[in-house]
């Protein structure tokens, strides 16, 4: 590590793109813009909670920052050093996902102690079987399942169960970042609950830092530090959690909220839901300019010519809009 | 339950009034119960207990295994050689041609009145004076090795190009498929022709292989390796292309397995039932393939015998012998059948989803 550029952040992504060619028929190709432009940092230990509307990019950002798509342009720091497609095995270790789907993301051949013990054989991080055995086990009862599941198959498990088995697997190599992709919404309530806990305790145990992915706000302002918002591939609002929560800026980020209930029927009662008109535009034929523009209650003339970009509002309060 | 609500603080008229005292909290015992889940079974094992209730599957793998044994017991027990003329107390016997089963030769006729044994030709003999039925179980062996090993060359050339094709994807795969597609419509027969035709000018005649064999049969297992492939690495390319859009192919990527780790631990296991049961439903179609071949004379070499030259070679005697033509042909058509039943059983009981 002879470099001097050693930063605060442990993770830094800079002007990240994402584009995806799709098909149009005969020989014809057009960019799907997945994730167009987007900045964001997070500390060591820090979580940075993401939210956006199903569709709007959230797992692209998060599986292009691990490498797992080559990103289209934009750069990824680790620790200050730049990840590439060359170099990024050896960042492997220290960064780890939870996957969305807590179904098709284990394998379905392969028993508790081989899919959590996977990461270990990658890494060759144990010198006898009956050690790797141990760190499984040691792995189990972190997430709270029981050693007797070792030895069982995925489809004997339930949902919850087996997100578990997903984040002991992220959590085999010790690593110092996970991207959280919703690891909670395939949960029911009760369970959801659960999990989020464990995030936390993890958290407070191990230190690590989370990309934590959502699209329930009152779920990522429980966990997260900071909280950023995306629409169609752009982020358009990022602050401190609280901060977010009062103050919200971003005309879109004001609509999530709208939407988030309110335990205070007092409150509620006061707190008028603001109904976004239109649909999503497609990410294959987005609006010029500001993308949210088409269905925004205060668009005028300048933001269909020129799309904002996230500007300071003070105390680190980024919002990307030319109107508020 | 009167008396029970009676000295509860009445708080809601609604609530359930609950009396908290009625209950306990569980014991370290009582919530393990929760995770008690339904006996652990591999995937395999299952397969298997499908499998084997499967009677017509059961009925094909007995049939294979009572023909294997049969292969391999009968040369030690029956004292004659596939390709020996018989000879009775050392001089040749010309009564002894075309016999029926269990029929003896007038000289044989005459060593058993003398006291001597004779084991009987339980199918018979062949025009030359061979025992039929040593002759049939070693053509069922040459068939069955054939088959066996045809599938073999299948298998492996087939589950490698086509999990390179699958695995690589985009240009790799395009151009890899349209090489199948082309292949696939080769007309395997004639290639066949004109290869043994080929292969007899240029194959050096005292190379060992070439001997055993024979070219005709050295022509066959290149048809298959060179042909026969296609349908098996077609089927493994889709199995492969659907395995690698699930989330545990990322997974292993994130945590940073390299492509041999990940076709090793997570492809392989998983196309693996495919690839088991195509290569059992290859077997007897390279059988029948062979008997074919064989029957059109341009399978094995004499006096090595395979089940379709043996029927190809009782042809002329139809009328007067007719068993041996059965004996051959009802053979082959046991082999294929059990085959084909026992394929059919491992995809119905590990892949039912294959089914069409
Ligand atoms: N591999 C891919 N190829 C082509 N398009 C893709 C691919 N992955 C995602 N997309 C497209 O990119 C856009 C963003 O997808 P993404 O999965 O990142 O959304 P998301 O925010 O995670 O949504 P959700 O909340 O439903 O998970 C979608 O329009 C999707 O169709
Ligand atoms: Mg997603």
């Amino acid at each position: 590590m002879s470099e001097t550029n050693k930063s605060e952040y442990l993770v830094e992504v800079n002007h990240l793109k994402e584009y995806f060619p799709i098909r149009t028929g005969w020989g014809k190709t057009t960019m799907l813009k997945a994730v167009d432009d987007v900045s964001f940092a997070i500390k060591p230990g820090e979580t940075l909670g993401l939210v956006g509307e199903s569709g709007c990019g959230k797992t692209t950002v998060g599986r292009t920052l691990l490498h797992l798509y080559k990103p289209t342009d934009g750069e990824i720091r680790f620790n200050g050093e730049l990840v590439t497609s060359k170099n990024v095995h050896k960042f492997r270790k220290d960064m780890q996902m939870v996957f969305q789907d807590p179904y098709s993301s284990l394998d379905p051949r392969m028993t508790v102690e081989d899919i959590i013990g996977e990461p270990l054989d990658v890494h060759k991080l144990y010198s006898t079987k009956a050690e790797r055995h141990q760190k499984v086990l040691d792995l189990m009862s972190l997430v709270g399942l029981n050693a007797e599941h070792a030895t069982r198959y995925i489809h004997e498990f339930s949902g919850g169960q087996r997100q578990r088995i997903g984040i002991a697997r992220a959590l085999a190599v010790n690593p110092k970042f996970i991207v959280c992709d919703e690891p909670v919404s395939a949960l029911d309530v009760s369970i959801q609950a659960q999990v989020i806990n464990m995030f936390e305790e993890l958290r407070e145990k191990l230190g690590v830092a989370y990309l934590f992915i959502a699209h329930d706000l009152l779920i990522v302002h429980h966990i997260s530090d900071r909280i950023a918002v995306m629409y169609l591939g752009h982020m358009v609002e990022m602050a401190e959690a609280d901060e977010l929560n009062d103050n919200p800026i971003h005309p879109y980020t004001l609509s999530l909220l709208s939407a988030v209930p309110v335990p205070d029927p007092e409150k509620a009662r006061a707190n008028k839901r603001i109904i976004l008109e239109g649909d999503v535009p497609s990410p294959l034929n987005m609006p010029s300019g500001c993308p949210f523009r088409t269905r925004c209650r205060f668009a005028t003339e300048q933001c269909a010519k020129e799309r904002p970009a996230l500007t300071d509002r003070g105390n680190g309060h980024m919002v990307a809009c030319w109107n508020k | 339950m009167s008396e029970l609500t009676e000295n509860m603080p009445k708080k809601n008229p609604l609530s359930l009034q609950i009396d908290p005292k009625r209950f306990e909290p569980a014991s370290e015992d009582e919530k393990a119960q929760q995770d008690v889940m339904h006996a652990s079974t591999s995937f395999f094992r299952d397969g298997m207990r499908k499998l084997m209730k499967n009677p017509l599957a059961v009925a094909s793998i007995i049939t294979i295994v009572v023909i294997i044994l049969m292969i391999l017991i009968v040369p030690k027990v029956v004292p004659y050689g596939y390709d020996e003329i018989i000879r009775v107390n050392g001089s040749r016997d010309k009564t002894v041609t075309n016999l029926a089963p269990f029929q003896y030769s007038e000289k044989e006729q005459a060593a058993i009145a003398a006291g001597e044994t004779i084991f009987p030709h339980i199918m018979g003999t062949d025009s030359l004076g061979r025992d039929y039925f040593v002759r049939v179980v070693e053509g069922a062996k040459v068939s069955l090795s054939v088959g066996l090993f045809a599938s073999i060359l299948v298998l492996i050339i087939g589950v490698i190009y086509g999990s390179i094709s699958g695995y690589k994807g985009g240009r790799v795969d395009l151009i890899m498929m349209r090489i199948v597609d082309i292949i696939y419509s080769l007309p395997d027969v004639l290639i066949i022709i004109l290869l043994s035709v080929v292969l007899n000018q240029t194959l050096d005649p005292n190379n060992p292989i070439v001997k055993a064999l024979g070219t005709n049969m050295v022509a066959i297992f290149v048809v298959f390796g060179l042909l026969y492939w296609v349908s098996m690495a077609r089927l493994v390319r889709g199995e492969i292309l659907q395995i690698k859009n699930n989330e545990y192919i990322l997974a292993a990527q994130a945590m940073g397995g390299k492509s041999g780790h990940i076709i090793r631990t997570h492809i392989i296991p998983n196309c693996i039932s495919v690839i088991i049961i195509t290569t059992a439903l290859q077997i007897p179609s390279a059988i029948f393939t062979e008997s074919f071949l064989s029957f059109m004379g341009m399978g094995v070499q004499a006096p090595m015998p395979s089940l379709g030259s043996l029927a190809n070679s009782a042809r002329q005697g139809l009328q007067s012998y007719p068993w041996q033509l059965i004996f051959p042909a009802v053979l082959i058509v046991l082999i294929v059948l059990a085959f084909n039943l026992l394929g059919d059983g491992l995809r119905d009981a590990f892949d039912p989803k294959l089914r069409r």
